[in-house]
């Protein structure tokens, strides 16, 4: 069986690749330390010596549009071209391509069906910075093929917390019985407290510190429970008005499996929102 | 209410370098021909496949039609899809690094908890 190599939650955050890549006056105060904090967490994917990457993130209303809005899906094509170009003109995103993993795509949609995930998918899949901010930070080189798994965080209305937590148990669950020998890493990016287009946007710090510090306390402990008990989708308009992108950081724990303590935790203030970075090793680091 | 249709035209202007100036230049005009010629075409589908029943409402119009955002953000229109459109048209605008951002959040700063509902 297939063996998942690392489970890893971050943030997306679309500007570290312009912050990483400046010089001269255009480089900001904070970029340095940004790079190292990026780097460190960068070796906690290479030392899992990964073969495939499951990608768990969100269009933001790129390819997916309110005329036909799916709740869950499962990209499954030989290549995903990434970045658009409004991430390009607003973030100076690259255009990327990815391999895809045809086969490990339609392993989790049949199963995915079989478990009661109604999943939808694509074919044709350009990917956003949700799943190309996380290859950038963890994966530069981008020589792995990938499986995008796309949530709706985004549009009401949207599937509760609970299963967002019940399809990451089910995605860890799947992979671990998919036939093959692959190490499997599963990543997931979403975000803490974030405000966009709204009243607190772009302050200082992301919109709710203590929402934030919560939140990682949650994510570095495994602690499902008082994740579940508090978070809810009206609850989570009450930090920022795009913190249900916290939902996918609750895909995350899912998959890591409740109370189990991440191996690696790491974040940053930053101006706008706090980055949080996070890495499990369910077979130990250095697993064969 | 029609803000999905308001969604529509904030998307369908931002992935379009040509559409994003002319919207810059001519908001009026812009929404006018938009809502003429754009508003009713189903994405991915033939020209001939077009809905029929699609139109905004006199705030709606207005609000586009004179770029007041904070006008968007009380009557619903997708958070997201209003800033991106907006810092694509004016952070040019702005000496300071995040000088339209900061603006805009303190032009909705009258907006309390609960925000207006973006449910479509």
């Amino acid at each position: 069986m297939a063996t998942v190599a690392a489970v890893i939650a971050s943030t997306h955050h679309p500007f570290y690749y312009r912050a990483s890549t400046a010089t001269g006056d255009e480089r900001p105060p904070f970029a340095d330390e940004w790079v190292a904090k990026i780097e460190a967490f960068r070796q906690t994917l290479t030392r899992a010596r990964p073969d495939v990457l499951v990608m768990v993130g969100s269009d933001h209303f790129h390819q997916i549009w309110l005329d036909n809005m799916p709740q869950f899906l499962v990209g499954k094509a030989p290549y995903y071209d990434g970045n658009w170009y409004n991430e390009e003109r607003e973030f100076g995103l690259p255009r990327m391509r990815m391999l895809g993993h045809e086969d490990l795509s339609a392993y989790l949609l049949r199963e995915g069906l079989d478990r009661g995930f109604d999943l939808a998918f694509s074919n044709e899949l350009r990917v956003d910075h949700s799943v190309t901010c996380p290859l950038i930070t963890l994966r530069p080189q981008t020589d792995l093929p990938i499986v995008p798994v796309y949530t709706n965080i985004f549009a009401p209305p949207m599937p509760r917390p609970k299963r967002f937590v019940q399809l990451g148990q089910a995605i860890r669950e799947m992979v671990e019985a998919w036939p093959g020998n692959e190490r499997v890493a599963i990543i997931g990016t979403g975000h803490l407290s974030l405000e966009l287009g709204g009243p607190r946007q772009f302050g200082p710090h992301g919109p709710d510190p203590e929402f934030d510090r919560k939140a990682v306390e949650w994510i570095a402990s495994g602690d499902l429970e008082s994740a579940l008990a508090e978070v809810s989708l009206d609850s989570l308009h009450t930090p920022g008005n795009a913190t249900h992108g916290f939902m996918d950081f609750m895909l995350m724990m899912g998959a890591a499996g409740a109370n189990v303590k991440a191996d690696y935790t790491d974040s940053l203030d930053l101006f706008h929102t706090m980055e949080a970075y996070f890495t499990w090793y369910p077979n130990g680091a250095d697993a064969q | 209410m029609s803000k999905y249709l308001v969604n529509k035209f904030l998307f369908t202007i931002d992935r379009d370098p040509e559409l994003v100036e002319r919207y810059r230049e001519d908001p009026r005009g812009t929404v006018a021909w938009w809502e003429a010629e754009r508003a009713n075409a189903i994405l991915n589908c033939h020209g001939d496949e077009c809905s029929t029943w699609l139109e905004f409402t006199d705030a709606e119009r207005q609000a586009l039609a004179t770029h007041d955002y904070p006008e968007l953000f009380r009557l619903g229109a997708h958070n997201f899809l209003t800033l991106t459109l907006f810092i694509a048209m004016f952070e040019r605008d702005y000496a300071e690094p995040l000088g339209f951002q900061r603006e805009y959040a303190a032009r909705l700063s009258g907006f309390t908890l609960p925000y207006p509902d973006i449910s479509t």
